[in-house]
């Protein structure tokens, strides 16, 4: 029933070596961190905690990668300066 | 490393340790038991040969969670991988046996078969590998010593060649800690009849995959569906394969399905698995020197089910009995319910054979000549009962 719907997969489930990166997870995100560059004194604590390795450091601050950002808010809660705030996500 | 093997030929010998040194002839890479009473000395010998530099690996470990995990993941980075275990340990696996399947990786593990706590029992019954069938593993339940070894490398190949887990069922105590003549299939015979295991797509840090991946739901009905068919196909490659080891040994047990003991020129058929089959064979014997046309079908592989050669078999008997040493609460047993669906899905004449239902043999209870006999008067009343056998 329904033949031509069904999907090709291989036979053993697998994935190769970065293929996640093609599942974008920000959608999943209620919780939206914002950085205060100002405030921001580029110590990179948010970035080792960040359970999605979604925060990058440059010469600027801390950079939040919107399109993998679950919004667990655990940079928030650990930067010493209290430079990341937080907004809901509007959809 | 391996330096020391066990020549092949005749040895009055435990089935245990028959198994243990056909396992070590297979060459498995990675072998991971935990013991569990009545599979406890196949683990022993293996360790034991693991100390005498006969095995490449036995990792100890502290569960059978962790034994089947630790070979799900040897297996995962391309090991051949070998694992026993009963009862309870099956049942602690029981997550991982899915997981095994899914992964489609190639383990074989032989089960001594015993009775599911409560009450707890050491004994033997099928309860333990009969509430595992539904986990995508291949299963044979096999009659003797003799047959256990012989088709622990065909389980290697039909697994390797399928890319399913095979589960080797051998009862516990009636075969296990039984010492007979056994001739145990040398070291050359098996590796050149399963070769080198070698599958293309495993962990490695030179090619990085990971296994065992999360699949929405519009993919993982298509892997579970996959399973399904493949499940089917094996069915022609055991006979295919089974006709060539048994060639090779000049040994024949079974058609690699079912055997066929009479069953087919038989009036009354009964059915059942393992080592009881010879109390049944005998009985057979001295009822059929009397001229009663009785006759036993043996089946040898239960997962996947062979339906339609089964039908073949009993489609001119006249009624017929299974005989089961386990239970599914409130229902029909599994191999009945097996051998109902062969015959509605058979039958195009619409010929109804009487169907009997025999439970027994549960947690060590020995079944008899007498229990046979009584068993082949109720099917030739030719009329369905569901009934236990004390």
């Amino acid at each position: 029933m329904f033949d031509d719907r069904e999907p090709k997969v291989p036979k053993v489930p697998y994935a190769v070596a970065g293929s996640q990166s093609e599942n974008k997870t920000g959608s999943w995100r209620d919780q939206k961190p914002v950085v205060d560059k100002n405030k921001c004194i580029n110590c990179g604590l948010c970035a080792l905690h960040c359970p999605d390795g979604a925060i990058e450091i440059d010469s600027n601050g801390a950079k939040i990668n919107y399109d993998y950002c679950k919004g667990c808010l655990i940079c928030q809660n650990i930067c010493p300066v209290n430079a990341i705030s937080s907004e809901r996500e509007q959809k | 490393m391996v330096n020391e093997r066990f020549i092949g030929g005749k040895k009055t010998i435990e089935g245990s340790i028959a198994v243990a040194e056909t396992v070590i002839n297979s060459e498995p890479d990675v072998i991971a038991c935990f013991p569990i009473t009545p599979s406890t000395h196949i683990a022993e010998h293996l360790d034991k040969a693991y100390t005498n530099g006969r095995v490449k690996s036995f990792v100890a470990v502290d569960s059978e969670f962790a034994a089947i995990s630790t070979i799900v993941g040897a297996s995962a980075a391309g090991a051949r991988a070998f694992s026993t275990t009963s009862s309870q340990g099956l049942a602690l696996m029981h997550e991982v046996l899915f997981a095994a399947a899914g992964l489609r990786l190639p383990l074989v593990m032989v089960v001594a078969n015993r009775s599911l706590s409560a009450p707890l029992s050491i004994w033997n019954d099928h309860q333990d590998t009969m509430s595992e069938r539904d986990s995508g593993w291949i299963q044979f339940y096999c009659e003797s010593n003799q047959e256990v070894v012989d088709t622990i490398p065909l389980a290697y190949k039909v697994a390797e060649e399928n890319q399913l887990p095979a589960m080797v069922c051998m009862d516990g105590f009636y075969l296990t800690h039984a010492v007979e003549q056994i001739i145990i299939p040398n070291h050359d015979d098996i590796i050149g009849f399963i070769g080198k295991y070698n599958p293309k797509i495993k962990l490695d840090p030179d090619n990085p995959v990971a296994m065992g991946v999360y699949a929405k739901p519009e993919h993982y009905q298509a892997f579970r569906v996959n399973l399904d068919r493949d499940m089917f196909k094996v069915k022609s490659s055991i006979v295919k394969h089974t006709n060539d080891w048994y060639g090779k040994l000049n040994r024949v047990h079974d058609n690699g399905l079912f055997e066929d003991y009479y069953a087919s020129d038989a009036d009354y058929v009964l059915i059942a698995v393992s080592s009881v089959c010879g109390n049944i064979k005998e009985t057979v014997d001295k009822l059929r020197e009397k001229g009663e046309r009785v006759g036993l079908l043996r089946i040898k592989t239960f997962r996947p089910f062979p339906y339609k050669e089964v039908f073949d078999v009993i489609k001119n008997s006249r009624s017929v009995g299974v005989f089961e040493k386990s239970l599914s609460m409130g229902a029909y047993t599994p191999i009945y319910q097996d051998v109902l669906t062969s015959l509605n899905i058979s039958s195009d004449d619409k010929r109804d054979i009487p169907l009997s239902s025999f439970i027994g043999g549960l947690g060590g209870r020995d079944i008899i000549e007498e229990h046979i006999i009584e068993m082949f008067k109720q099917i030739r009343k030719e009329k369905p009962i569901r009934d236990y056998v004390w």
